[in-house]
C-alpha cells in the first residue's frame, strides 16, 4: 500500500514502545502498549506498514465503548472483610471497631460479565427470553407472534461536553438500537435518568472548564425532549439523582424499548448481499466518539467528539425501514453508533468478510479523508444487508419517504475487511485480528468491605419530624420532576396507560412507580402491557457497592410490582457507570457490584437481557484526577398479562385501610434522612430477596384479584415519604399508627427511625375495608400490618401513642414542598 | 353498506398517525395512511376517494421555521384547488394538534372560502412544551345547534390531553376574534372542572379567551390542540374515567361523530 493524498502510510515496524505509545496518543487512539505491539505484531506477518484507516478501524473496534474489554477480560479479585461481621442486624456494634480483624478472599474471573452477570442468565434458561446479550438489545417474549426489546445505553462525555447535543443524540442512537435489532423493533417508549451536580450550586464554586450543572440539566432535558418528541415516542420513565460527584462528569442513560415480530428476530448475512447505507449524511462530526469514550474528561476535550443529531431524518428512515422490513426485502440491518460505519458493517460482517468503497459514502461536504468517512459517527445511519435481487424495491422504498439509501460494497466470502478509496486499497485485514485480536491482560482488582455503625439512637419531637419530612419531600433527590416530565410527549402513540405522574384527576400529581405500555395500536385485540420501571441508589455505593446494586435491582422490581407486574416475568437491564477501571480499587468495587448482580438475579429469578457498562468516567482538575461515584443502574421490564388489573400510587377512597408490608430494619445509612440531618453513620440497607420475591409474588395476586386500590414503594424517605406521597397525589386525608408498623425486633427502632429508614422490601398499599379479609389471608405468614385508614378530613397524621408523638399536616402544604424544588427556570 | 373512508395524511415527521387509524377504525371507518410524496405523485383526484380527512398530531418536517408551516405549503401549493374542493363539498376534515397549525396556517381555517392565513398558533406561553390532561368546555351553543359536527353527544365538559409547544392560538386582530365568536366557530375552550375560567396550568399554552379548537362556519372542518385520539378508552384516562358506556373515552365519540356524519 502506498500513501496517497487522502490515505497515509504509517510506519510502525521500527517504533519503540514510547514511540508506540506516543502514536496512539498523538492520534487519539487511547489504545494501550499492549495493544499497539499486538497492532504492531499483526503487521510484520503480513510484511506490510498499516494505513490510517486500518489503524484507525482497529482503535474503534477495539475501544472500551465497543469491545467492553474490561467486562469481558480476566481480572484477578481479593476482598477483604472485616471478621466480626455486622451482617443481618446492626444491632449492639457500639464496641469501637478499631482491632477488628480482616479476612481476604481471592477469585480469578476469566471474564467477569460472562461469569456473573449473564452466567446467572444462563442458569436462570428462562424460556420466554428469546435474544439476551447477543445483539443490539435484548428480547423477551410478549405474546404467541411478538417480542419485546429493551436496551438502555449511556452518552455522558457527548452531555458533559454539549449538553444538549450529547443526549439529543444518546435519545437518537439507543432508538437506533432498536431499530437495528434482529430485522427491526418498533418503538413503543422511551427511557431516562440523569446523574448531575446541585443544580443550585453558586457560579463561583463551579471548576475552571465545566458547565454549570443547571445548564447541564436544561440542556440534557431538553436535547432529550426534543429527539424523543419528534420521534413520536413516549419518554414513560425515568429518574435523576443530584450529587456533587457527577459535576465535571455528569451521567445521563437514555433506553428504548420496541416491539417486534418473533419471526424478525434473526438476522442472516450471506455472501454476495448489498451494503446499503441508509439515512444521514456523513460528516466530520462524532469523530473518535468511541475512542474518546475511553478517555479522562478534561477542560481542553475536543467538542468535535460530539454528534449532531436530527430526528427528523431518523423518523423517516424508521417509518420506511419498518415498510421494507415487512416486505422481507432484507436480511441483516444494524445502526451506526460509536465507530460508525466501521462498526456497523465490521459487526454484521464478521463472519463472511466485506468489501467497501467509501467513495460512494454520501458525504455532507468535501474535503473528508478515507478514515475519517470510516469512523465518523455521523448521526441517523443505519447499514441493511440487502439480497441483490431486492435492491431497486428497497432503494424505491426508502426514496418515496425521501431517505438517501446507497449501495456502498457488499459482504464477500473471504472473511476479510476490505476498503476501497479511488481505486486504491486502503484496508485489508483479517475479520478475526479486527474482531479477536486484542488483547486480553489481567486486571487487578481489590475490595475493602467497610464496616458499618449504626447511628446512635434519633429522638424527635413532632414538629422536628415534620420539619424533616417536608425537607425530605423537598429534597433534590425526592422532590417533583414534574418540570422535565410534562416537557416530554410522555402520552404519544396513545398507549401510556400508567403514566409518569399518577393522580385521582387530571390536577393533582404524584409520583409513579412505573409506566405501562398498552400497545393496542401494533397488536390488535390484546390485552397485555409492558411496564417500564428503573432503580438506582448511588449513596449506598458510597459505602458498599454490593448492597447498592443489590438496592437497585430490588428497587426496579419493587417498582414494577407496584403497578401490577408479575415478578415472575420480569428482566432487567443493567448500566454500569465507573470510575477508571485501572485502578484496583475502583475495579473492585465494580466486581462486588457484579456480584450482587448475579446473587439477586439468581434469587428473585429475574434475568438480565442486556447491559452496558460505561467505565473511565473521570475527569482532571488541576492536575488531580477524580472518578465519579459508581452507579448501578437497573431498568426493569415486565409484561402485564390484564392492563386492567393495574393500580396506581395516590389513595382512592375514605375508609379504605392502609398497610404496611414488609419488615422495617434500623437502616439509615445513605438515606435522606441522615444527609438532612448530617448524621454519618448508619447501616445500608441490605436485600433480603426470599422474603421480598414472596411479598412480590402475593402483591401481583392481590392486584389480579382487584384486592389493591392503590400501591407504592418505599425508598428514598422511607414509609414517611410514601404514604405523604400517597396521600398529597389524591389531595386526601390519611392517619397512621407508627406503633404498629413491623420492625425486626420490638422497640428497636425509635418512631422516627421507622418513618425514614429506607429498608427495601417494603410496599404501602389500600384495601378497602370488604376486601380486607381475604387480602390478610394471601398475605398470611409474609410480615406486614395494618397500619390506618384513608380520612374524611384533608390530614396526613403520623402518630405514636407509645412516644407522645402525633405530626400532622394538610396534603396540599406536603404537595407543595415536593413540587416547588426543581422548577426548571 | 359501502364503509366511510379514511385518509391520514403523513409527512416527514408525521407521528400520531397509527392511533389516529385505530380510533376511526374502532368507528368503523376503512383507513389509509397516506404519504404526501405519494398523494402527490398518484392519480389527481385521489382525494375524492375518501369521505374524511385527517392531518394528525407530530412534528412534519420537524416544524422547521415553525410549527406545521412547510406542510401548510406544500398542500398550498401542490394540492391547493383538491382540498379547497374537498372542504368545501362538506366533507368532514380534521387537524389534531401539528394538524390543526397546518390547518391555521395554510388558512382552510377559520375560513376556507377565504383560504388565507388569518390566526396562527404560536409559542405556549409557559415557553415550554407541555404534556398534560385539560378540561374543555363545550361551548354551548354549537352544542345546542350543532354546528361543528365533530363535538355532537358531548357533555358540557370533558378532559383531554394536550402534548405541545406551540399551541397558543392568536387572530390576527379582534374583528376576527369577534367573528369567530359571533358565527360559533369556537368549539373547545380550556376550563377548569366546573367550566370556569381556568389560569396556568389549566389553559396550557396563553390562548386568547382559552381555545382550544375552533371550526369552520359550515362545521365540518375542525381543528384542536387537544388530542381525542389519545383517549378512545377508559384506561386511557389519568383517573381511567370513561364515557357513557363503560369501555370507551370522549375522544370516541368524536371520531364517531364524523364517521356517523358521513354515513
Amino acid at each position: 500500500m502506498i500513501s496517497t493524498n487522502d490515505c497515509k502510510v504509517i510506519k510502525i515496524f521500527n517504533l519503540s514502545d514510547d514511540q508506540l505509545v506516543e502514536l496512539s496518543k498523538n492520534n487519539a487512539l487511547y489504545l494501550s502498549l499492549v495493544e499497539m505491539q499486538a497492532i504492531q505484531c499483526y503487521f510484520k506477518k503480513l510484511k506490510r506498514d498499516p494505513t490510517d484507516v486500518e489503524i484507525e478501524t482497529i482503535a474503534q473496534t477495539w475501544s472500551e465503548h465497543c469491545k467492553h474489554k474490561t467486562l469481558t477480560g480476566p481480572v484477578d479479585y481479593t476482598e477483604i472483610s472485616p471478621v466480626l461481621s455486622y451482617k443481618n442486624s446492626g444491632v449492639k456494634k457500639d464496641s469501637n471497631s478499631s482491632h477488628i480483624t480482616y479476612t481476604t478472599v481471592k477469585k480469578r474471573y476469566d471474564n467477569l460479565l460472562k461469569e456473573t452477570i449473564f452466567k446467572a442468565t444462563v442458569e436462570l434458561n428462562k424460556k420466554w427470553c428469546l435474544s439476551v446479550f447477543n445483539d443490539n438489545a435484548g428480547i423477551i417474549d410478549f405474546d404467541s407472534k411478538n417480542g419485546v426489546a429493551f436496551k438502555v445505553e449511556t452518552h455522558n462525555h457527548p452531555s458533559a461536553l454539549e449538553p444538549y447535543g450529547g443526549a439529543a443524540t444518546g435519545m437518537g442512537g439507543v432508538i437506533r438500537d432498536i431499530l437495528g435489532v434482529g430485522l427491526g423493533a418498533k418503538p413503543l417508549a422511551n427511557t431516562d435518568v440523569f446523574c448531575f451536580g446541585n443544580p443550585t450550586t453558586k457560579i463561583s464554586k463551579i471548576p475552571a472548564g465545566i458547565h454549570h450543572p443547571k445548564r447541564i440539566m436544561s440542556g440534557v432535558v431538553s436535547g432529550v425532549r426534543d429527539y424523543g418528541n419528534r420521534m413520536g415516542i413516549p419518554t414513560v420513565n425515568g429518574a435523576v439523582y443530584f450529587d456533587d460527584g457527577y459535576m465535571a462528569n455528569p451521567l445521563v442513560f437514555c433506553g428504548t424499548m420496541g416491539i417486534i415480530p418473533k419471526n424478525k428476530i434473526a438476522k442472516k448475512v450471506v455472501s454476495g448481499d448489498f451494503i446499503l447505507v441508509v439515512g444521514g449524511k456523513t460528516g466530520r462530526d462524532g469523530i473518535h466518539g468511541a475512542t474518546f469514550s475511553s478517555a479522562r474528561l478534561e477542560s481542553k476535550s475536543d467538542v468535535n467528539a460530539v454528534q449532531i443529531g436530527n430526528p427528523i431524518i431518523e423518523k423517516k428512515v424508521l417509518d420506511a425501514m419498518l415498510k421494507a422490513r415487512d416486505l422481507n426485502l432484507y436480511r441483516g440491518v444494524t445502526d451506526c453508533g460509536a465507530g460508525g460505519l466501521s462498526s456497523a458493517i465490521g459487526e454484521l460482517g464478521e463472519k463472511t468478510g466485506a468489501i467497501v468503497y467509501l467513495d460512494k459514502v454520501p458525504l455532507k461536504y468535501d474535503g473528508l479523508h478515507p478514515w475519517e468517512i470510516w469512523v465518523s459517527e455521523a448521526q441517523e445511519r443505519m447499514v441493511f444487508a440487502v439480497p441483490p435481487e431486492n435492491k431497486e424495491k428497497i432503494i424505491e422504498i426508502f426514496k418515496k419517504e425521501d431517505v438517501e439509501a446507497v449501495v456502498v460494497g457488499k459482504f464477500t466470502n473471504d472473511e476479510k475487511l476490505t476498503i476501497m478509496y479511488n481505486d486504491n486499497v486502503v484496508v485489508n485485514i483479517d475479520m478475526s485480528f479486527l474482531h479477536n485480536g486484542v488483547p486480553r491482560p489481567i486486571r487487578c482488582a481489590v475490595y475493602k468491605i467497610r464496616e458499618e455503625k449504626v447511628q446512635k439512637p434519633i429522638k424527635m419531637g413532632s414538629s422536628e419530624i415534620l420539619k424533616v419530612l417536608k425537607a425530605s419531600l423537598s429534597d433534590l433527590n425526592v422532590c417533583s420532576r414534574e418540570w422535565i416530565i410534562r416537557q416530554y410527549d410522555h402520552e404519544v402513540q396513545g398507549q401510556t396507560i400508567v403514566k409518569p405522574l399518577h393522580g385521582n384527576g387530571i390536577e393533582v400529581s404524584g409520583p409513579g412507580d412505573a409506566a405501562i405500555i398498552f400497545p393496542y395500536t401494533v397488536v390488535k385485540g390484546t390485552k397485555k402491557g409492558i411496564v417500564l420501571a428503573n432503580g438506582l441508589n448511588p449513596q449506598y455505593g458510597k459505602v458498599n457497592t454490593y448492597k447498592m446494586a443489590a438496592s437497585a435491582i430490588e428497587e426496579s422490581l419493587r417498582n414494577a410490582v407496584s403497578v401490577g407486574a408479575d415478578i415472575e416475568k420480569i428482566s432487567i437491564l443493567d448500566n454500569f457507570c465507573w470510575g477508571n477501571p485501572n485502578n484496583p480499587e475502583i475495579l473492585g468495587s465494580l466486581v462486588r457490584a457484579a456480584k450482587a448482580c448475579y446473587d439477586m438475579s439468581k434469587a428473585f429469578g429475574v434475568p438480565f437481557i442486556s447491559g452496558k457498562d460505561s467505565l473511565h468516567n473521570e475527569y482532571s482538575m488541576k492536575g488531580k484526577k477524580y472518578s465519579i461515584p459508581p452507579v448501578l443502574m437497573i431498568s426493569a421490564m415486565g409484561i402485564i398479562k390484564n392492563v386492567e388489573n393495574t393500580v396506581t400510587m395516590p389513595l382512592k377512597a375514605e375508609g379504605n385501610k392502609i398497610f404496611v408490608l414488609g419488615v422495617t430494619r434500623n437502616e439509615l445509612g445513605g438515606s435522606v434522612f441522615t444527609k438532612i440531618k448530617n448524621i454519618k453513620n448508619g447501616i445500608i440497607p441490605d436485600v433480603y430477596p426470599k422474603e421480598s420475591k414472596i411479598i412480590m409474588k402475593k402483591i401481583y395476586h392481590a392486584i389480579s384479584k382487584k384486592l389493591i386500590e392503590s400501591c407504592h414503594d418505599c425508598c428514598e424517605g422511607g414509609i414517611a415519604v410514601a404514604i405523604s406521597e400517597m396521600a398529597f397525589a389524591a389531595n386526601k386525608g390519611v392517619k397512621i399508627d407508627i406503633d404498629v408498623i413491623k420492625t425486626e425486633k420490638v422497640d428497636l427502632l425509635t418512631a422516627v427511625e421507622i418513618l425514614f429508614s429506607e429498608s427495601n422490601g417494603r410496599f404501602v398499599v389500600e384495601v378497602k375495608p370488604d376486601n380486607q379479609a381475604e387480602f390478610i389471608e394471601i398475605f398470611k405468614g409474609s410480615i406486614f400490618s395494618e397500619v390506618g385508614y384513608v380520612m374524611d378530613e384533608k390530614r396526613v397524621i403520623f402518630e405514636s401513642k407509645k412516644n407522645g408523638i402525633y405530626v400532622q399536616e394538610k396534603p396540599e402544604v406536603l404537595l407543595n414542598f415536593w413540587r416547588s424544588t426543581l422548577t426548571g427556570g | 353498506m359501502k364503509k366511510v373512508k379514511v385518509l391520514i395524511l403523513r409527512a416527514a415527521g408525521t407521528n400520531c398517525d397509527y392511533e389516529t387509524q385505530f380510533a376511526f377504525e374502532l368507528c368503523g371507518a376503512v383507513v389509509d395512511r397516506v404519504h404526501i410524496n405519494s398523494l402527490l405523485a398518484g392519480r389527481k383526484d385521489k382525494i375524492f376517494e375518501y369521505d374524511i380527512l385527517a392531518l394528525p398530531g407530530g412534528f412534519s418536517y420537524g416544524d422547521d421555521i415553525a410549527s406545521g408551516r412547510v406542510l401548510a405549503n406544500e398542500i398550498k401549493n401542490k394540492l391547493s384547488d383538491r382540498i379547497r374542493k374537498f372542504v368545501l363539498r362538506g366533507n368532514p376534515v380534521i387537524g389534531i394538534c401539528n394538524g390543526f397549525q397546518v390547518l391555521v396556517k395554510m388558512g382552510l381555517l377559520p375560513d376556507p372560502e377565504l383560504f388565507e392565513q388569518i390566526a396562527t398558533l404560536s409559542y405556549n406561553s409557559s415557553n415550554k412544551f407541555e404534556c398534560r390532561w385539560v378540561y374543555l368546555k363545550i361551548e354551548k351553543k354549537i352544542k345546542n345547534e350543532s354546528n361543528c359536527i365533530w363535538t355532537k353527544n358531548l357533555p358540557n365538559v370533558i378532559n383531554l390531553p394536550v402534548a405541545h409547544g406551540e399551541g397558543k392560538f392568536i387572530t390576527k386582530n379582534q374583528k376576527i376574534l369577534k367573528s369567530l365568536n359571533r358565527n360559533n366557530q369556537i368549539v373547545f375552550r380550556y376550563s377548569t372542572k366546573d367550566g370556569n375560567k381556568p389560569a396556568y396550568p389549566l389553559c396550557p399554552n396563553g390562548s386568547i379567551q382559552q381555545i382550544a379548537g375552533i371550526c369552520n362556519i359550515k362545521g365540518n372542518v375542525f381543528g384542536l390542540m387537544p388530542h381525542p385520539e389519545r383517549y378512545i378508552f377508559a384506561l386511557q384516562h389519568p383517573a381511567r374515567e370513561c364515557c357513557a358506556d363503560k369501555k370507551y373515552g370522549w375522544g370516541k365519540i368524536i371520531f364517531q361523530n364524523a364517521v356517523d356524519f358521513v354515513e
